[in-house]
């Protein structure tokens, strides 16, 4: 059996390959290096102008060139492009939209006030007898906060079944070695293979008439559940399970109990594994949360772009552009918010 | 940022969200077990709304017109409800969401509540106590086969084709597709859509097979000339686009929207296969109804206040809805695009554009009333393509389309809006839910839904008594 999936190499093996590509980037800042390393490293070249300026070329020209040499190639390119909704919207079209996008939100606004106002006069007057929420259209910016819950839930439910479950993993071989087969096989599967059986289930199990949560939502979020389960329970299994053998030996000298040791060995020296993971887990939550909710036309972002693409006018392209440069920007966001906290965590705990 | 906090975070923040998430274990089964089964009954209606705050489903096709007008022009909060419209990815994720409880109730494929009804697909209780709109489909052909079989199309003197075109001259192109070994493919947008029906009567009537359903299967290709498959009515563009089918038959805007993108032309509409064919339903579920009386007859009624809207005064109101339907939210489209058929006009080939008055009726005619006899048709197409697997006696067809079709609801709310004078008696017909017998079929087959057996044995394509389908052909007779 054992030759079959070797209970615990795999466990121990997989993440060392996540591990490498994030351990690079988290390792820099925990030696004490401030961001613009190039302004840091800078060669005692000729003259002080040229090394800011090649310090600052690094850290801020580069980029802003390489994002403008961008923008430059796509507003060029973009109106060859003949698609049957016109030609592929450009960088200004795609900034429109969001203008356009923007001012809907504001317009919603508007109505919404004016709705509540309404209503407000309507059941001074005695002729309506309850209060209702507004009912309008949910706008870019509602979707944007609709998916954020989600990946929010999703990610936490996520952490708080991956953690427990990677400190036991880490702490008994023998359990380690129980659920080893279970997670190879769960982990490669597209979290998108669920959806059916997480949309019946999430159906059949809540049967209130009016949940406390949509069920959409919770499908959604379990969805990004079961994703980002892998990278976390995997990380902290490592963490746990590569704990100085000193520290242990510490640790039974000093009779601490299985709490104390936890709490004052493991969980410290397991940290910085456990935020990689969460980072990791984060970044696939947000990708697939995406993908299910336009698969499953559950609200947020993935609706959002689906619905545009079925609407299919003239703006639709531009506005789904954007969507996707939004989608980009708040995945971005969620990772350095993870890699600040990874920052911290390994700071905190270097010895 | 702090407009960021105002949008969407005041509704329900992600702390409230996290916590809730704990208590979601707990709220499980117990809760509306104890709900009473009160009979929905005309009696019962007159109430004030139960369940005031409801969500409804709909796909971005322009017969959802009497739901966004009934939330737009203030009919669903005239009674007493406020009403979230929420469009739907296709016909299936629209029918698991009435079916799950996620949305209160749905505009609706005719033939969904009748299948659920009867167990073919997912199978649950559903009604349809309101019809939403006659005619309003269209089957378009791509560019490709429309260049194929344009010359050989007769031609009045002002060299315009003469209309209907039947399927029949389609057969060479079929025939050409058959002798280099591909399929000829067409796209509808549902197993148990009306465009199903109407895409598989029109070719038929063509002497073109679209194929039989066996036993349990969706895909319905059995001895097919021509193979059917399904696409969600707004990728059915991209799809002819694509060259995954060569024509399809879907609701408007997406026969426009082919003309518009110069991707495809329209050959024939529904109004033409059957004049003034019934379409889209609105459906709910059962227990729903049952449940909350008093909130489905506000519903209806509501319904019904923005179908007389959009019918009224020869369609002077039509601008404005295309207005409506054209925003993001709703249907999406382009508003040249809804208004090339809400309008009533109808381009067919570039240049072609007809006077078509008739081409989406919401309201006249008695478009709302849910007669019997239109359920019958479907029953009747469900059997003659085999989705029905057996026969049945004309009984058995009477009474499925009892349980599903409920002109007592309609006419329980249309009555109330009769006596506060909103809509005029006559708007309502005088009926024992039969139609009585209609012509009007593009291939001359008169249909009468008292006796759906004897017209099921005049087709000349379609399973006949005693007829079985297996994975090999059609067996018996």
């Amino acid at each position: 059996m054992a030759s079959v999936y070797a209970p615990v190499e795999p466990l121990h093996g997989a993440p060392v390959i996540e591990e490498t590509s994030v351990a690079s980037e988290h390792s820099a800042p925990s030696q004490g290096k401030t961001p613009p390393p190039g302004a840091a490293s800078a060669p005692q070249g000729p003259g002080k102008v040229q090394a800011f300026l090649a310090g600052k070329g690094k850290a801020i020209l580069a980029p802003v060139l390489g994002v403008l040499a961008f923008i430059g190639l796509w507003a060029a390119l973009a109106p060859m492009v003949d698609t049957s909704l016109g030609a592929l919207p450009g960088p200004v079209e795609v900034a429109e939209q969001g203008a356009a996008l923007f001012h809907e939100w504001q317009a919603s606004n508007e109505a919404k006030a004016a709705f509540y106002e309404a209503q407000d006069a309507r059941i001074a007057a005695g002729t309506q007898a309850m209060a209702f929420d507004y009912a309008g259209p949910p706008t870019f910016l509602d979707q944007v906060t609709t998916s954020l819950e989600t990946v929010a839930l999703g990610f936490v439910l996520a952490t708080l079944v991956a953690v427990p479950v990677g400190l036991a993993a880490g702490l008994s071989p023998l359990f380690n070695a129980a659920i080893n087969p279970l997670i190879q096989i769960m982990k490669p599967v597209s979290p998108l293979a669920w959806l059916p059986i997480v949309t019946m289930v999430v159906s059949a199990t809540i049967t209130s008439a009016d949940p406390l949560l949509a069920k959409s939502f919770v499908i959604s979020a379990i969805v990004v559940t079961l994703c980002s389960l892998w990278p976390t329970l995997i990380n902290t299994a490592v963490g746990t399970a590569s704990i100085d053998k000193d520290l242990l030996n510490v640790g039974r000298v000093l009779k601490l109990g299985t709490f104390q040791k936890l709490t004052k060995l493991v969980l410290p020296s397991a940290l910085p594994y456990i935020f990689t993971g969460m980072r990791l887990s984060l970044g696939v939550g947000w990708m697939v949360l995406i993908a299910a909710e336009m698969l499953a036309q559950n609200p947020g972002l993935g609706k959002f772009v689906w619905d545009e693409f079925q609407n299919g006018s003239s703006q639709s392209l531009a506005r789904i552009m954007f969507a996707v440069i939004v989608i980009g920007l708040i995945g971005f966001l969620l990772d350095r918010l993870m890699m600040t906290l990874q920052n911290l965590v390994s700071r905190n705990h270097a010895i | 940022m702090s407009k960021f906090g105002q949008s969407g975070f005041s509704r329900r923040t992600v702390v409230g969200a996290l916590l809730a998430s704990v208590a979601l274990a707990g709220c499980g089964g117990a809760k509306n077990d104890g709900a009473k089964q009160q009979g929905v009954t005309a009696a019962s209606a007159g109430g004030a709304p139960e369940k005031p705050v409801l969500k409804l489903g709909f796909i971005k096709l322009t017969d959802m017109a009497p739901l966004a007008i009934a939330k737009e022009k203030g009919f669903f909060a005239e009674e007493g409800l406020n009403v979230t419209l929420e469009p739907q990815a296709n016909w299936k994720v629209l029918l698991d969401g009435v079916i799950g409880g996620q949305l209160d109730g749905a505009h609706m494929l005719a033939g969904q509540p009748i299948a659920a009804t009867i167990g073919y697909g997912t199978k649950a209780d559903l009604i349809a106590p309101l019809s939403l709109d006659l005619n309003g489909n269209a089957i378009t052909v791509s560019n490709r086969v429309w260049d194929q079989i344009k010359g050989k199309l007769q031609r009045s003197a002002d060299g315009k084709p003469i209309h209907p075109i039947s399927a029949s001259v389609l057969q060479p192109v079929v025939q050409s597709f058959k002798e280099q070994g591909k399929p000829f493919n067409m796209g509808m947008v549902f197993p148990v859509s009306t465009h199903n029906y109407e895409l598989r009567y029109w070719l038929a009537a063509g002497g073109l097979n679209p194929g039989y359903y066996t036993p349990g299967d969706i895909k319905g290709t059995v001895d097919a000339d021509v193979q059917l498959s399904v696409t969600p009515p707004p990728q059915m563009p991209a799809t002819l686009e694509a060259g995954t089918i060569e024509g399809y038959c879907v609701g408007e805007p997406w026969n426009q929207a082919a003309v518009q993108k110069k991707i495809g032309v329209p050959i024939v509409t529904d109004d033409q296969i059957w004049h003034d064919n019934p379409e889209k339903v609105f459906g709910l579920r059962k227990d729903f109804a049952e449940k909350y009386p008093g909130t489905t007859a506000a519903m209806l009624r509501a319904i019904i206040k923005a179908q007389q809207w959009l019918d009224a005064d020869g369609g002077k109101n039509r601008k404005e809805a295309v207005k409506i339907l054209a925003q993001s939210n709703y249907v999406g489209a382009d508003e040249a695009v809804i208004a090339a058929s809400m309008t009533g006009k109808f381009t067919y080939e570039p240049g072609d554009t007809r006077d078509t008055p008739g081409f989406n009726i919401f309201f006249d005619k008695y478009a709302g009333y849910p007669f019997y006899s239109d359920a019958i048709w479907y029953l009747t197409q469900m059997r003659r393509w085999g989705q029905i697997p057996v026969d049945h006696p004309d009984q058995w067809y009477f009474d499925q389309a009892k349980a599903v079709y409920r002109p007592d609801l309609y006419l329980a709310a249309a009555q109330q809006l009769v006596a506060k004078g909103t809509i005029s008696a006559d708007d309502l017909p005088e009926t024992d839910g039969f139609r009585g017998e209609q012509d009007g079929f593009i291939d001359g087959v008169t249909y009468d839904g008292k006796q759906p057996n004897a017209y099921l044995a005049k087709f000349k394509i379609g399973l006949k008594k005693g007829q079985k389908v297996s994975a090999s052909g059609v067996s018996g007779s």
